[in-house]
């Protein structure tokens, strides 16, 4: 479904990716995994086109993503949802307006009516009630905000869903939960979701398979128990602190 | 060096956004009512400041020129300089420096909180447009309220003239209004109204740029929208200078 081949960016003198490769499969969750600043953001925005590679290429169901302009990139990105890593709702917005958006803005002829009662249904899966339409971003606890963030991102029923550190600042019952609506979102919806973490924990619950991205390129890349066997030493100290824990 | 080449990258970058933003804002879709909402953002808020500077400074210009001319003999022409000082120069110039402070240094914090909470690439990966959406409807309320505005302007400060020059100056009304005639032309205005135009686009799409293009956090944003008040007030004056040597010429 998703192949990025051989991905090269910088910003300025800073080599962000040198040579990044993966491959998610159709119906999979495929996490990578990395320390802070290591380039995982980066990668993410390539694959749904918000930044432009110097050298290498990213598929999307075939389509070379990197290549696009104009229409056909929005017509590209309707095959997307993604949450960010601070949930990015629209703070000038309420929840039943963010999460109306992307229907909105896909089919201009939806009534109002139309679009409230499925953005009801979506925030019903997400677990969360018809009174918080109404509420502000602002107004909601970080934990919320993550649901609402996950229903915006769904409520077109994209084939891919893109996950920015989803668990990142969350109580560990939140982030529980939001693990599970990974799960969930595989199982029930058949969805391909690629996850951004650097939580050890969550990515092996989540993960069909994992990858490890270092200094720019995947240090070690197979299910999450191959990943655990590998040799690379950056890989196997990252992992280490917390598997000494369990 | 370094600074300097910064600095013009960035002013490219910055034509080729307010370019975009052109080419965005005559495809569809139309979003009157985010024009709407900007309008009554920038217009509504601003109506209270650009009244009372207004007549202030009408107030008080009249006062002046009464003190000038009144040494030649002259009072008559007072209400006639007033008015088209500020036709020509400070409706639209003041009008613009009140609005920048305002409502430019709103636009940038917005923009630039959107840009560095990723709300500005969420938004883009919903396949929508961010410059036609959040830029595109900034620009035109700018384009429609700055006129208007400028318009308010003349009316109120022309009012406080003329109330201090009657009441306080002791100026006979009927020469007052008879010279103001005799010396103003629709001209004078639509100089004016002009300009604020072209002011409005400057003021939009800068400080719209400085929003769009922050970078690190709320610190970030601030600087951006510090940048973005001093760049467009300068560059109103610049553009004001401009206008006139180009138009008004040396006066033959
Ligand atoms: N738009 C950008 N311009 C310049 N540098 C950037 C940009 N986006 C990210 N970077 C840099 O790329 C590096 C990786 O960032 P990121 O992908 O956000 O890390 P993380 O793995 O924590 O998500 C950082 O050094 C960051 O400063
Ligand atoms: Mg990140």
């Amino acid at each position: 479904m998703i192949e990025v081949t051989d991905l090269h960016k910088s910003f300025g003198a800073n080599q962000v990716l040198r040579g990044v490769s993966l491959r998610v499969e159709k119906g999979t969750t495929f996490v990578i995994l990395g320390g802070s600043g290591s380039g995982k953001t980066v990668l993410m925005k390539h694959v749904i086109g918000l930044l432009r590679p110097d050298k290498g290429s990213v598929r999307v169901a075939g389509v070379d993503i990197t290549g696009l302009e104009g229409k056909e990139l929005t017509e590209a990105r309707r095959m997307f949802g993604m949450v960010f890593q601070k949930s990015a709702l629209f703070d000038s917005m309420t929840v039943l307006e963010n999460v109306a958006f992307p229907l909105r803005e896909k089919d201009r002829s939806l009534s109002t009516r139309d679009l409230r009662e499925r953005v009801i249904a979506k925030l019903k899966v997400v677990d969360l009630a018809e009174n918080v339409l109404p509420l502000y971003p602002s107004e909601l606890s970080g934990g919320m905000q993550k649901r609402v963030a996950l229903a915006r991102a769904i409520i077109h029923e994209p084939p891919v869903v893109l996950y920015d550190e989803p668990t990142t600042g969350l109580d560990p019952i939140t982030t529980d939960y939001v693990d599970e609506m990974i799960v969930q979102a595989k199982e029930r919806l058949g969805v391909t979701s690629m996850v951004i973490s650097h939580d050890i924990a969550s990515s092996f619950k989540v993960a069909d398979r994992l990858a490890v991205l270092y200094d720019g390129a995947i240090a070690a890349q197979g299910t999450p128990e191959e990943v655990r066997r590998s040799e690379h030493p950056h890989v196997k100290k990252f992992l280490s602190l917390w598997f000494e824990k369990q | 060096m370094q600074k300097l080449l910064a600095a013009f990258d960035d002013f490219g970058q910055m034509l080729f956004f307010g370019l975009d933003t052109l080419r965005w804002a005559v495809r569809r879709p139309f979003r009157p009512n985010l024009v709407l909402q900007q309008m009554a953002a920038i217009g509504v808020g601003s109506v209270f400041i650009v009244s009372t500077t207004a007549f202030f400074s009408g107030m008080v210009l009249a006062l002046q020129a009464n003190y000038a001319m009144r040494q030649l003999g002259a009072e008559g022409y007072v209400g006639g300089s007033v008015a088209i000082s500020l036709a020509r120069e400070l409706s639209p110039v003041l009008t613009a420096l009140f609005v920048i402070g305002r409502s430019g240094s709103a636009i940038a914090t917005e923009l630039g909180t959107m840009r560095v909470t990723e709300q500005i690439d969420a938004m883009e990966t919903m396949a929508v447009n961010p410059v036609q959406y959040l830029v595109v409807p900034r620009l035109l309320a700018a384009v429609m309220m700055f006129p208007f505005l400028t318009m308010l302007f003349n009316a109120l400060g022309y009012l406080g003239a003329y109330l201090m020059a009657t009441y306080v100056a002791e100026i006979p009304e009927g020469p007052l209004l008879e010279h103001t005639r005799t010396f103003v032309n629709p001209d004078d205005i639509l100089h004016g109204l002009l300009k604020s135009l072209i002011f409005a686009a400057v003021v939009a799409i800068i400080t719209c740029w400085r929003g769009y293009a922050a970078t690190g956090g709320a610190r970030g944003v601030g600087e951006g929208t510090t940048r973005a008040v001093v760049v467009s007030s300068i560059s109103i004056l610049l553009v004001d200078t401009a206008f006139v040597l180009l138009t008004v010429g040396s006066g033959r």
